[in-house]
């Protein structure tokens, strides 16, 4: 079945290769990861949504999370002739041959949400990626802003430990409220990225911050964890966003039901629209030659009960998450 | 000797006192309950609650390792019937949606049980293919989201009251004394020992060993539906990604802290419980104590090793012995 599927995709690029009247559409082969969470589902379906926005042929390669799956569907992107190649690579390391490959054959690649190795620097066109200090770094802003000179004791779930994305949140969010003698993170335990966790983590430390007393925010490295926080401080009888402020990232549907609800405060975007700038930066280098920055940072937008968040939830909704 | 608790249990308890009373060091409130909303509430509700799934896998996972088995799909099964119910939740009702997650964890069981006891599989690698697939199916069941429900029953089953207890440890009681009637109130529980010490003389003797195999691993499957539903119902969704993802670990791993040897032949339905407790009394313990999350592994490490060192017959020979001779020099 999958060898229909390239042959058809490869008839098809010989097709609109043989047709000088389709010059101007550009065909990208995108290799996905695979569906290991509800961000990298949605952002399949945006990059789906931008592409066709700009009338962009987008074929979508699911790797299933394995690099040798990632590396076969580079080398029949390349014998399909694409004119850009987009991928998400799943390690940062092995790329190097097949991307020599893909310049030997004069594809642009572009890496969407993570970047490799920095050997590798010059095989690529550019990173579309999200910058996750600077994310830690806005969540920790809006929280400065929002206290503002009030002493105010935080407690913060950690991802998972040793993950890359906890790291580097947690960096970020340090640096911005360290700039505030008021703030202080009193306890940090990690909840594993999962919405158990954040709320076994958050029981805990309800009862040992005098029944939550002693709380006045709550600082998660995602929006799951978050919600398995804020159902433990309504079992222990706290009003979330209310007596305890909370701040998380990603902006994932179910955090924006929870401010509906008025019990969420703010999230910062890890916005699964990486296909859009990468797809701007393709089209404006096969156009004018134009060759983009090496790193195109994606904004990290925060997101609080002011921007309509019933809105922002039905938008999101659909999208897989 | 009663049947339920042994007299060796006495390292286990033990061993969960001295936790306990490392926690009320590292927190000086973890001893303190209040009602709120008509339920009880502190660490103490927290340590029997969040220890609730695992206690449940530890039920079913005793059995089969009785049997001289081991089921390493419990974790898949808890997924798979999280999916399912969360999935059913909002258009059935509770009956319903218990049935289909608790069916499935019996179709679960019996497939383990049949690669074991009709194919004569090894209890590890047939159950490792559930333990792989399984998580597989709950992700097709959930499209890989996270599904989430708002029926007020199901929620009821996670974060509801009975007599004041959390619903999910009432349930785990209920299962306890449900358990231990059907296999020490018979001879259930005499022949499954049987099965394990050893099978070929069982079966010379009259025993249906096959019989015995196929049903632990099925009660193993139903244990382990029912703590993925509490899971499931607890956090008023499903994630099939990580739902009871390496919880069969600790389910082995208290069972092993109750004394029950993986060589099979003898095992203690409550003792294994206690393992389970033990385990989250730890968890709640280091999650309290704010150390960073860098040592939580390390210090359950250390804790574990030390439960089962005191459990060593040859270790405690050697103590018996270090004092022996001292009462001779002395």
């Amino acid at each position: 079945m999958i060898l229909k599927a390239l042959f058809a995709a490869s008839a098809t690029a010989a097709l609109l290769l043989a047709l000088p009247a389709n010059a101007a559409e550009l065909t990208i082969g995108f290799s996905q990861i695979g569906s290991e969470s509800g961000w990298r589902a949605a952002e399949t379906s945006v990059s789906k949504q931008e592409a066709a926005k700009r009338k962009v042929n987008l074929k979508i390669a699911d790797a299933q999370q394995k690099q040798e799956n990632q590396i076969k569907a580079i080398r029949s992107f390349i014998a399909q002739n694409v004119d850009a190649i987009f991928l998400a690579p799943v390690v940062s390391t092995g790329w190097d041959s097949v991307l020599k490959e893909a310049k030997e054959a004069k594809i642009p690649v572009v890496l969407l949400d993570r970047d490799i190795d920095p050997s590798g620097k010059e095989l690529y066109l550019t990173a579309v990626t999200s910058d996750s200090v600077h994310e830690g770094e806005v969540a920790g802003d809006w929280l400065a802003k929002t206290v503002g000179a009030k002493a105010c004791n935080i407690v913060e779930l950690q991802g998972t430990v040793g993950a890359s994305v906890a790291t580097n949140r947690k960096k970020g969010f340090d640096t911005a409220i360290a700039k505030h003698a008021n703030l202080k993170v009193v306890r940090s335990q990690t909840g594993d990225f999962t919405r158990a966790k954040g709320k076994e983590v958050m029981e805990s430390f309800i009862k040992a911050e005098g029944g939550g007393k002693n709380i006045c925010a709550v600082y998660a490295h995602n929006d799951d964890m978050m919600v398995g926080a804020i159902q433990a401080m309504k079992e222990a009888g706290l009003k979330p966003g209310k007596d305890i402020l909370t701040v998380s990232i990603d902006a994932v549907p179910d955090i924006f039901k929870a401010m509906v609800a008025g019990e969420a405060n703010a999230t910062v975007e890890l916005t699964p629209n990486m296909a859009g700038p990468a797809l701007d930066a393709v089209a404006a280098f096969k156009g004018k030659g134009t060759v983009p920055p090496k790193w195109i940072q994606t904004e990290s937008k925060l997101y609080t009960a002011a921007d309509d968040p019933q809105k922002i939830y039905d938008s999101k909704k659909g999208l897989g998450y | 000797m009663t049947a339920l608790l042994p007299r060796r249990g006495l390292a286990q308890i033990l061993a969960l006192i001295v936790i306990l009373a490392v926690d009320r060091v590292v927190s000086p409130q973890f001893f303190d309950l209040r009602l709120q909303d008509g339920r009880l509430f502190g660490s103490l509700i927290d340590v029997l609650n969040r220890g609730t799934p695992v206690a449940l896998l530890s039920l079913g996972m005793v059995l089969v390792i009785a049997t001289r088995g081991i089921d390493l799909s419990v974790g898949a099964v808890m997924a798979i019937a999280g999916a399912i119910a969360a999935s059913l939740a909002d258009t059935h009702s509770l009956a319903v949606v218990l049935a289909a997650a608790l069916g499935a964890g019996l179709i679960c069981g019996l497939w383990n049980g049949f690669l074991v006891a009709v194919l004569g599989m090894q209890p590890i690698v047939a159950t490792l293919i559930l333990m792989v697939a399984g998580r597989g199916i709950a992700q097709l069941i959930t499209e890989g989201r996270i599904v989430t429900f708002s029926s007020p029953d199901l929620v009821w089953l996670g974060n509801g009251s009975v007599l004041g207890l959390p619903v999910p440890v009432a349930i785990a009681l209920g299962m306890l004394i449900l358990t231990g009637a059907v296999v020490r109130g018979s001879a259930l529980g005499l022949l499954i020992e049987a099965t394990g010490g050893n099978a070929r003389a069982s079966e010379l003797a009259g025993v249906g060993t096959r019989a015995m195999i196929l049903s632990v691993y099925v009660w193993c499957g139903v244990c382990a539906a029912l703590a993925g539903v509490i899971a499931a119902a607890d956090i008023m969704g499903a994630d099939a990604n990580n739902a009871g993802l390496w919880l069969e670990l600790d389910a082995i791993l208290a069972v092993v802290i109750g004394g029950t040897s993986l060589f099979g032949g003898r095992f203690s339905l409550l003792l294994a419980v206690l393992g389970a407790l033990i385990i989250q009394t730890m968890n709640t313990g280091i999650l309290l104590s704010g150390y960073p999350p860098e040592f939580n592994l390390l210090v359950k490490a250390v804790v574990v090793l030390t439960v089962l060192l005191l459990q060593s017959p040859k270790l405690t020979g050697f103590a018996g012995i270090a004092a022996r001779l001292r009462r001779t020099k002395a």
